[in-house]
């Protein structure tokens, strides 16, 4: 059996239910990523997200189960996993460089100073806040705040990247702006990114595979959806591809009728979704060959 | 329309010149020898003595006092600015002394709930001791007047200073610890890059507290343990019956008192941030 770059075995999380009992959040979540992968996850707000990208950055405890990454066990948060926050989580007396030299300092220790300057600059710029490096984060509008924390997050070259509803408190606009930003990023960089969502749209324009949460208590990783699209992609002409609403019809409809209900597999791992190469659905003539033998495969 | 400060400023003087004209006039000399009386000519006037000096006397003597602050010329007479600086030294004294302990302590007690616990009946019952109470016990402990003035100090600041830079600790957000954490930074490193700067404002504000506690409290106790200091020095003043050197020397610790807190409210201004 070939080890996967991140396995999480079995992971739970129980709270006293105030009466003596035990109140499941999530029970016996399984799955794993492959190196390079981007996997978003969605789920009715409550089901536990947060709770296991938090395990996953080291930053809490699951109540059973482990998480393996490079084939070792994670106990608590280290540098080869950077997480972005909702909030942005920027030391706010820093200014937004010093918010990354801080970062790039705690990872390269033995760095000169102007090394490590060079390197946080580098990444400021990436995601076009080079003329705002001394402003303070209370200086800086919502949006420019998140860049500044995923800038943070990506100089530090983490193998694993963990964002928690990272646009989740911005306006439309500077969402799909940050999007289009983190989709080149990860073109460059083709981090292994773990993200929380709750926009569908975001999800698919970032993904390879999307998990499906059903709703808590227990609540499961029911399916894991994979999003047939080739990178590179952009917001602008997304939706131009076949793909794109056949998978976004399907996110919606688990999320509207089938979250309730919904199971993984016997074996705990998440049903395994192809919506673009479904055999219910028409292959558009000009699809590619794979799915093309796929929906064979499916048809058979 | 001139701009407010200026208003303001202009508001200040007038009311300066109203109460300074009122005082003026409430504290005259009665009329010679029309309004006294038999017994008050016997007396030689002594009733116009105890008046409340005018406050003409009192700028004329503090012009005098003012331009040679520190002359010394024996033991119950010094210049205003030598017996104001045994004032401040001792302050400062106190206090740095009880910031060396105040802090690490705080720091101590704001990072850990079992020590917040195990220390918390202490710092309430000695928190409300008066700290003149102290000064019998620290006369005899220590058997020197300075330093038990120096112990009060340290003992009336350190409270403020503890309780701030605890709560300040603990209250730090989770967030901030938690960028700590994913950034592997060990405990010594986290409390003074992230916890230190982030408590900064908080801790500042209980600083500020101890130093006008502290101000207050050097005047008391110096008029307890005598011998130099501003405190003692409006005392000897007032069995002196110079009164003007009384108003004088009030003002003085007012106007040494605003400078403390000024000092402190601007390194307040340097820690502060928004969020
Ligand atoms: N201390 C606690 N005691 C009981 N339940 C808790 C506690 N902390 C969190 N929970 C529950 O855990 C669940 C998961 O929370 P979270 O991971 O933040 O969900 P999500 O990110 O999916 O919205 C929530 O339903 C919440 O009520
Ligand atoms: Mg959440």
């Amino acid at each position: 059996m070939s080890k996967s770059f991140l396995e999480v075995d079995g992971l739970s999380k129980t709270y006293p239910d105030g009466q003596g009992g035990d109140l499941t959040v999530f029970g016996d979540i399984r799955f794993a990523l492959d190196k390079g992968e981007f996997v978003c996850i969605i789920g009715h707000s409550g089901c536990g997200k947060s709770t296991i990208l938090n395990v996953l950055a080291g930053l809490d405890e699951a109540s059973a189960g482990n998480v393996v990454m490079n084939g070792k066990e994670i106990k608590g948060p280290g540098l080869e996993r950077g997480v972005v926050f909702q909030n942005y989580s920027l030391l706010p007396w820093k200014t937004a460089l010093n918010n990354i030299v801080f970062a790039v300092r705690a990872r390269w220790p033995e760095w000169s100073r102007e090394k490590v300057k060079e390197h946080s600059e580098h990444y400021l710029k990436m995601v076009g806040l080079d003329h705002a490096l001394n402003r303070k984060p209370s200086q800086l509008s919502g949006g420019m705040r998140q860049r500044v924390s995923i800038a943070r997050a990506f100089a530090t070259q983490p193998e694993l990247l963990l964002l928690d509803e990272p646009f989740g408190a911005l306006d439309a606009l500077t969402r799909g702006v940050i999007q289009d930003e983190l989709v080149s990023i990860w073109q460059e960089t083709r981090q292994t990114v773990f993200m929380i969502t709750h926009d569908v749209d975001e999800a698919i324009l970032l993904s390879d595979r999307i998990f499906l949460m059903s709703n808590g208590p227990n609540a499961r990783i029911a399916e894991s959806v994979k999003v047939d699209i080739p990178h590179p992609r952009a917001r602008a002409t997304i939706f131009q591809n076949p793909a794109y609403h056949k998978t976004r019809d399907y996110l919606v409809d688990f999320l509207v009728n089938r979250s309730g209900s919904a199971s993984p597999e016997k074996d705990g791992t998440p049903r395994i979704v192809e919506p673009a190469s479904d055999a219910g659905h028409s292959i558009p003539a000009d699809a590619d060959p794979e799915s093309e033998a796929a929906a064979h495969a499916a048809r058979a | 329309m001139a701009s407010l400060n200026v208003r303001a400023a202009l508001l200040s003087v007038s009311f300066l010149i109203l109460a300074l004209g009122l005082w003026e006039m409430a504290t005259q000399p009665p009329d010679a020898q029309t309004g006294l009386t038999e017994y008050e000519m016997l007396m030689g006037g002594a009733e116009q003595e105890s008046r409340v000096p005018p406050p003409s006397a009192v700028i004329k003597l503090a012009w005098a006092e003012l331009s040679d602050p520190f002359y010394d010329a024996g033991a119950n007479d010094k210049g205003i600015g030598i017996q104001l600086a045994y004032s401040v030294y001792r302050v400062l004294a106190g206090y740095l002394a009880a910031m060396v302990i105040a802090l690490p302590l705080g720091f101590l007690i704001g990072m850990s709930p079992l020590m917040y616990k195990a220390m918390n009946p202490y710092i309430q019952v000695l928190r409300p001791i008066s700290p003149l109470a102290w000064m019998p016990l620290a006369l005899f402990i220590i058997q020197d007047s300075d330093a038990s003035a120096i112990f009060v100090i340290f003992i009336c600041s350190i409270w403020p200073m503890l309780l701030n830079t605890a709560f300040g600790v603990a209250n730090v957000r989770q967030d901030w610890v938690n960028v700590a954490r994913t950034h592997e930074l060990g405990p010594l490193r986290t409390a003074i890059t992230v916890i230190l700067p982030a408590a900064a404002p908080t801790i500042l504000t209980g600083m500020r507290i101890s130093i006008g506690i502290a101000w207050l409290v050097i005047v008391a106790a110096e008029m307890l343990v005598g011998g130099t200091g501003i405190g003692y020095y409006v005392w000897n003043e007032w069995n002196n019956l110079d009164l003007a050197s009384v108003i004088f020397s009030i003002l003085m610790i007012g106007v040494v008192g605003m400078l403390l807190d000024l000092v402190l409210g601007k390194a307040q201004k340097l820690v502060e941030y928004k969020e």
